[in-house]
């Protein structure tokens, strides 16, 4: 019998054959599920764990947090992203300045930091204010576009004469009625939610209107107008601006406003009253009772 | 018988278990080399058992994804002689076509040519129990056949039936759904020493694989280098190996008989480093290079180097002419066809319609073996290679290959063996409760 020990190195090294761990380390290394945890898994793990390993200490957290913080403000604060100045559009220069009051923004500022939908809020929240929009414009700038509330009529409230527009939202105080002669005075609880029924009223006050001081609401459910000398032309609830027209007519064909009259009385329409003063029902009375 | 039933039916299971996974191995282990090749199997729509032959007779279904050869080691005759060197030179195979199909491999079918394989053939006999014949009585008719006295120390390795007769209809290939009395059965009967079988299971269960069927690598030989009408019209195959010789007649397509030689390539080698007084190395190297077994005049002028290492320059410088080298090699491959013959007469070859012999194996390979066949196995002799498979490697579709394709053939499609069919239940034992206990492993 040849030798079984002796020459084992000798034939070890004529054989090609793997050794048995080699064979069973390369069926193991082609075996998916363990080839897919050696390539994959285990890098994974291997980085992950370090990853977590070093992320476990206060310190080395905050020092990414700063690097990012870091490289976050730097990109943020480039020239590019820069906004150095303020634009509005669309409205005179008290809003303007208004505006500018109710934005307090310091220029130059990153346009990161500017909060557009609450800057927008702010500004629309202005009573002058109907709408607005903000954006970034290139070129650095901060673009407001204002869409101002126009003023229809002068309000006077129990605090003082207001500027409201045409849905009745109060614009702003005025101190005179001499400030806006041109608008229409209009006063008395619950004007403001009827405002378009009372600029119709002056629409039709045609010749009326030089006489015309103003229009009241009264006990929130009619008007009168108020004419110079304290003459009252008393609305029905239904339908006044007809009514008023029925006496603008009567004015130009009877110069009836023009005669001593203190009260047209249109609240039943089948029945136009007249109220006059004393003095003219005490000339009417000498008149009448003369020709008697 | 019946632990080889159970050990035989596990090794189905096995494979159809590789099936599943789609790849297997076929381990020829032989006497020169060791070839390893790793089929995939591309599904079931491409694999149907049911189908019979398919298209490209039946090897359409796999492909040969890697293969490997490696000198074999420790193996003689066919048979394993020391282990751990076969079980490193079957690594060495395993794992070389491993790395070639980038696929680990469990499973594996095996064949081996050793181990004296004898050949039986069987018959039984039944009366069929209902109206047609069903898959309960080919199991009980194939389990009546009276099996003979195979000897001390041996194993069943193939029992295929090869016909069936229904009353007076004999040659019915499939008689399910047949209406008729009495089923009669042939069976063929493959025995092996179990000690070679046992050995060849312990490499491969060493190398961590599976074993998933065995077959002899004659039978193997014969399915690929074997056309489909030599197969059944009858021819024997002749698988001139390394190691031992071996023979496998067909007949309708199914082995009828099975033989071997012990005596093949090794032997012719060893005649020539003998005679020429030279290393069995070089004299391997000059047979394969200049063999043959016809000599020409030409070959008196025809010198050989044959190349030593002694030392002696006298010696290292010697020469032969190949009419030599024939003169020395003829007699001997003359003796394994003539012993061929002897073991195709005893078993009654003439008689056979087709008197067809295809010579195949790494030992058919030598020039002018035909015409030295032609004369002492009869006119009717062909050189053959195995079948053409998808994905072979050229270096591998040799003759020396055909049993490795053979097997790859035998593992796509394998015939019907005994163990293929259930057992009849009043052969099983009584204990009911163990049948309960199988019935839920078999089917859970």
């Amino acid at each position: 019998m040849r030798p079984l020990k002796a020459d084992r190195l000798d034939t070890a090294k004529r054989d090609p054959a793997p050794s048995r761990w080699g064979y069973r380390y390369q069926r193991l290394m082609l075996t998916p599920g363990f080839r897919k945890m050696v390539k994959v898994g285990l890098p994974m793990l291997v980085v992950g764990g370090l990853v977590a390993g070093w992320t476990a200490r206060e310190a080395n957290r905050q020092l990414i947090a700063d690097a990012y913080n870091d490289m976050k403000g730097q990109i943020q604060q480039r020239d590019e992203f820069m906004v150095k100045v303020m634009a509005v559009d669309g409205a005179d220069d008290t809003l303007a300045s208004d505006v500018r009051t109710v934005l307090p923004v310091e220029f130059p500022v990153s346009s990161f930091d500017l909060d557009l939908e609450d800057m927008r809020q702010t500004v629309a929240a202005l009573p002058a204010v109907a709408e607005a929009t903000l954006r970034v414009r290139p070129g650095g700038i901060l673009q407001v576009n204002v869409t101002q509330r126009q003023p229809v009529a002068v309000f006077r409230a129990p605090e003082g004469l207001k500027l409201i527009d045409v849905e009745g939202v109060l614009i702003q105080n005025i101190m005179a009625r001499g400030d806006r002669p041109d608008l229409p005075l209009i006063t008395g609880d619950g004007a403001r939610d009827v405002l378009d029924e009372g600029l119709k009223i002056y629409d039709v006050a045609g010749p009326l209107l030089p006489r015309m001081r103003g229009l009241v609401r009264m006990g929130e459910r009619r008007w009168d107008v108020i004419l110079e000398g304290g003459q009252r032309v008393l609305l029905p609830t239904a339908d006044p601006v007809s009514a008023f027209e029925r006496v603008v007519a009567l004015n130009q064909a009877q110069d009836l406003l023009e005669r001593d009259v203190a009260v047209v009385d249109m609240r039943h329409p089948s029945r136009p009253t007249i109220r006059m003063n004393e003095q003219a029902v005490a000339t009417l009375r000498q008149i009448n009772g003369a020709e008697d | 018988m019946r632990d080889l039933y159970q050990s035989q039916r596990a090794q189905r299971a096995m494979r159809q278990a590789a099936m599943q996974r789609g790849v297997i191995a076929i381990l020829d282990v032989g006497s020169s080399k060791i070839a390893c090749l790793v089929l995939r199997f591309d599904g079931q729509d491409h694999f149907n058992e049911n189908d019979g032959v398919g298209s490209l007779a039946g090897q359409s279904s796999f492909r040969v994804i890697g293969a490997a050869t490696t000198r074999s080691r420790g193996v003689r005759f066919g048979e394993i002689d020391a282990m751990a060197e076969t079980e490193r030179a079957i690594r060495t195979a395993v794992q070389a076509a491993q790395k070639m199909a980038n696929v680990r491999v469990d499973h594996v079918i095996a064949c081996m040519s050793g181990g004296r394989p004898r050949s039986y053939g069987l018959d039984g006999q039944v009366d069929v129990m209902g109206q047609v014949v069903t898959e309960g009585d080919i199991g009980r008719v194939l389990a009546e056949c009276d099996v003979p006295d195979i000897g001390e120390g041996r194993e069943v390795l193939h029992a295929q039936p090869i016909n069936f007769a229904l009353d007076h209809r004999s040659g019915l290939a499939d008689p399910r759904g047949q209406i008729g009395q009495q089923l009669a059965t042939d069976m063929h009967l493959v025995t092996i020493e179990d000690s070679v079988i046992e050995n060849l299971l312990y490499c491969i269960k060493r190398c961590d694989l599976e074993l998933a069927g065995v077959a002899s690598s004659a039978y193997a030989a014969g399915i690929s280098s074997l056309v489909e009408d030599e197969q059944e019209l009858g021819a024997a195959c002749i698988d001139m190996g390394g190691g031992s010789t071996g023979i496998s007649i067909f007949m309708r397509k199914h082995m009828i008989y099975s033989d071997s030689v012990r005596m093949g390539g090794d032997h012719v080698t060893s005649d020539i480093s003998m005679g020429l007084q030279v290393a069995p190395a070089m004299a391997e190297r000059i047979k394969t290079f200049y063999g043959g077994v016809l000599a020409t005049g030409m070959d008196d002028r025809e010198m050989i180097e044959v190349g030593s290492d002694t030392g002696d320059w006298e010696h290292d410088r010697r020469t032969v002419s190949r009419a030599e080298l024939i003169g020395i090699m003829r007699p001997r491959v003359e003796e394994i066809l003539e012993e061929v013959r002897v073991r195709l007469d005893a078993a009654g070859f003439e008689h056979l319609p087709s008197q067809q012999i295809v010579l195949t194996g790494g030992g058919s390979q030598i020039p002018g073996l035909d015409g030295l066949a032609n004369k002492i196995l009869g006119q009717q002799v062909r050189i053959g290679r195995p079948l053409r498979v998808q994905g072979l490697p050229q270096a591998a579709t040799g003759s020396a290959f055909s049993a490795a394709v053979g097997l790859s053939l035998f593992a796509a499609h394998p015939q019907d063996e005994w163990w293929d069919f259930d057992i009849p239940a009043e052969k099983y034992p009584a204990r009911s409760f163990k049948r309960a206990v199988r019935w839920f492993r078999e089917n859970w």
